[in-house]
């Protein structure tokens, strides 16, 4: 920071869930001092063309897997959150499916240092159950004492009601919220596509649309039953999104976010047997890409979260039913959003800011510096968006040491063209700084 | 199988005409394939259709090399990739790939350049070959012409069985559809895909005694226990009483109707040993017409054009 002591970005429309207007924003040693109008440039210190742009609280990832400690061939730390700013991100939630998992303090403490000095917060989700293998609580106290407010067992859902059930009790003495992800293992086992006509046809075998309904209508149930918070992870068919669009307006406690490819891509990609089409929940039909839409629309989905899961090339060179699941989402979150929803930038950016920042806890409610006003005394978390640019996607300019994005080749709509972590211009003209 | 239409279907069957003649011959040897090389590459056991490939690669003077992947470097934690790569490296003309896999030969045939790639069966997805010995098998049968693909117009196919994990029914219902056979499939509902959308059947059943009468083909599946199948039927006891062919629904057959049969057999699951013996099943013939469609189907790949009537 101490290189950059003073910033300006001028010429740009703020939006923060305030409002918007035209105003320049300068900071001073990580913090906001002024949002005006035609503000002076500092006479020693950085400035930041914003014209024709959106200059917006950094945005923050619900949902990222960094693999690191365990799978550092895949992505680590300082790789992932390079892609993360390269995306506006300026925080990330960590998903606990590291080896080994992030279900112990030591662990989680372990992260936090990996983490210092990256590119972006990096907030940590703890795991709900030891090992995340379903059977007993996770210290879930102590991972709370070290600012853990969001816990799941991603990659698997709880299976055992009972003890979803009780992990939702506990969680309301910490004020926590537990993230699920919806999937019935019976329904779901060895599936590796969406089951339908494509599936069908292909050969594959199949994880049907109620694996994850039955998970949602669970522990919809067991969220009223607790008043224990729920926040459904990646969201991907229309009866999941009808239950929780129902569930919300009885007043049940329950977030969702979906992720940027069940709003882009059908199981039709699949055709292919391409692994890089291969995610978890998987493509589905064009419905259930229109209800993902609706939701974002209407208010049911609260966030964009990426789900971003980097994989070597060689295990997205096995067979379609071998590979792994998961995509690369953190550079192209905000360009698909642009591209694919008829969103105004205001309601894109909330979804992929303010409001994940408030279930991660990492808002200024919750004592955190993310997602917050674009005000003076507020730290300078922030993102500068081109809303008009084009870009092509570009799988080995990406800043992920992996490649397996799916929308290699596609031309989007929208790109960051700056972020700045903490006063500190991390992204300039969509060149990483460091 | 989806992109073979009734056209190419028809010059497959023709070439095979041509080889079955060679197979019947005293010295069953011809030049067509001399100095072309193909391997087998079978990550998962199939005695039967491995030995039919290299039998009508040898039939037809190709040097074959044999690659089982329990004994290469795949068990060495080699990638497919890589695996493939090095045999594109070596120098084949075409590589035959079995694979446990659904989509194995299609991605492979996106990584390699100058060799032809075969599908001898992938996972739950396609069986092509076994799909055009079918036919070969119906239209020798049926006593058709040299051009006798017509004659499938409007003939009643009745496939039964699981469906549901058989690669040999997607290629059927494909093959006999592209040619104006009606296909009509019989399996209890779990034993079907989870979705028929789109397929070109006719319709679905769930009682073999209710079709008999009207089929003039009976392709059977054998109940695969191995995938799992068992789990989606109560027992095989039950399955049988509704499925399986005995010799009292095999008289509910018109008299013409003939027995098929993709092999391995279980006797007294999917058929009973004695309708596997009757004149009309017509499973050893398709055996033996698999060698021939299996050299019709190399020769097409990789004999055009230099060979040009050497065959006949």
């Amino acid at each position: 920071m101490s290189v950059h002591p003073e910033l300006l970005i001028r010429g740009g429309t703020v939006v923060d869930a305030t409002g918007e207007r035209r105003a320049d924003v300068r900071v001073v040693d990580g913090v906001v001092v002024d949002v005006a109008e035609g503000l002076e440039a500092p006479p020693q210190g950085t400035v930041l063309d914003a014209g024709g742009c959106l200059v917006a609280p950094g945005l923050v990832d619900l949902h990222t897997h960094l693999r690191e400690p365990g799978r550092e061939e895949a992505e680590t730390i300082e790789s992932g959150t390079r892609a993360a700013a390269l995306g506006g991100f300026t925080a990330v939630v960590a998903m606990p499916n590291t080896d080994p998992p992030l279900d112990s303090a030591e662990s989680v403490r372990n992260v936090f240092a990996l983490a210092e000095g990256a590119m972006a917060q990096v907030a940590v989700a703890g795991a709900i159950t030891v090992g995340r293998s379903g059977e007993r609580l996770a210290p879930m106290a102590e991972l709370a004492a070290l600012g853990v407010h969001l816990f799941t067992d991603d990659g698997d859902g709880v299976q055992s009601a009972g003890l979803m059930r009780r992990a939702l009790q506990y969680a309301t003495g910490l004020g926590v919220v537990l993230g699920q992800h919806c999937e019935d293992r019976s329904l779901a086992d060895g599936g590796s596509m969406h089951e339908g006509a494509w599936s069908s046809r292909l050969g594959l075998p199949g994880m049907p649309s109620e694996a994850e309904e039955v998970m949602v209508a669970r522990d919809i149930a067991l969220a009223r039953a607790t008043g224990g918070r729920v926040h459904f992870l990646h969201l991907s068919t229309a009866g999941s999104i009808d239950l929780v669009r129902r569930a919300r307006a009885d007043g049940v406690p329950v977030t969702a976010e979906v992720a940027p490819h069940h709003f882009t891509l059908t199981d039709r990609y699949v055709a292919g047997y391409d692994p890089v089409f291969k995610v978890n929940p998987p493509l589905r039909p064009q419905e259930d890409v229109d209800a993902v839409k609706a939701a974002l629309a209407d208010g049911t989905a609260d966030a964009i979260a990426t789900d971003h899961a980097p994989h070597a090339p060689e295990l997205k060179d096995l067979p379609f039913d071998q590979a792994p699941p998961g995509m690369l989402g953190l550079q192209t979150a905000l360009a698909l959003a642009v591209t694919e929803l008829d969103l105004p930038p205001a309601r894109l950016l909330a979804l992929l800011s303010w409001q994940p920042a408030a279930i991660a806890g990492l808002d200024p409610v919750h004592g955190g510096d993310q997602g917050g006003p674009v005000a003076p005394g507020a730290v300078a978390n922030l993102c500068v968006v081109d809303p008009m640019a084009t870009w092509t996607v570009d799988p080995t300019a990406l800043a992920s040491r992996s490649r397996n994005t799916p929308y290699a080749g596609r031309t989007l709509t929208g790109r960051v063209r700056h972020t700045v972590l903490a006063g500190e211009p991390v992204v300039i003209d969509a060149e990483a700084q460091r | 199988m989806d992109d073979l239409d009734a056209d190419t279907i028809g010059e497959v069957l023709r070439v095979t005409d041509s080889f079955a003649e060679v197979g019947r011959r005293a010295n069953p040897k011809v030049p067509a394939l001399r100095g072309r090389t193909v391997a087998t590459l079978f990550f998962e056991d199939s005695t039967r259709t491995r030995m039919s490939f290299e039998t009508a690669a040898k039939r037809m003077s190709a040097d074959v090399l044999s690659f089982a992947a329990g004994s290469s470097s795949v068990k060495k934690g080699e990638s497919l990739r890589d695996t493939i790569e090095t045999i594109q490296a070596i120098g084949m003309d075409a590589v035959i790939i079995r694979h446990a896999s659904s989509g194995v030969p299609a991605r492979v045939a996106e990584w390699v350049d100058h060799c032809a790639v075969v599908n001898a069966g992938d996972g739950w997805h396609q069986h092509p070959t076994q799909a055009l010995l079918d036919l070969y098998t119906v239209r020798q049968s049926l006593g058709g012409g040299q051009e006798g693909t017509d004659r499938f117009d409007g003939l009643r196919v009745t496939i039964v069985g699981d469906i549901r994990h058989s690669r040999v029914a997607r290629s059927q219902i494909t093959a006999y559809a592209a040619l104006g056979a009606e296909v009509t499939l019989v399996a209890p509902a779990t034993l079907l895909p989870p979705s028929l959308e789109g397929w070109p059947i006719a319709g679905v059943r769930h009682d073999l005694d209710g079709v008999l009468a009207t089929t003039d083909v009976v392709s059977l599946l054998r109940l695969q226990a191995e995938r799992g199948s068992g789990a989606y039927v109560p027992t095989m006891r039950e399955y049988s009483a509704g499925y399986s062919l005995t010799a009292r629904r095999a008289l509910q057959l018109p008299p013409e109707a003939i027995i098929l049969h993709p092999g391995p057999m279980v006797r007294g699951v999917e058929i009973a040993s004695e309708v596997a013996e009757l004149p009309s099943a017509r499973i050893t013939d398709q055996v033996g017409n698999g060698v021939a469609v299996r050299m019709a189907v190399l020769f097409l790949l990789l004999g055009q054009g230099s060979l040009e009537g050497e065959a006949a």
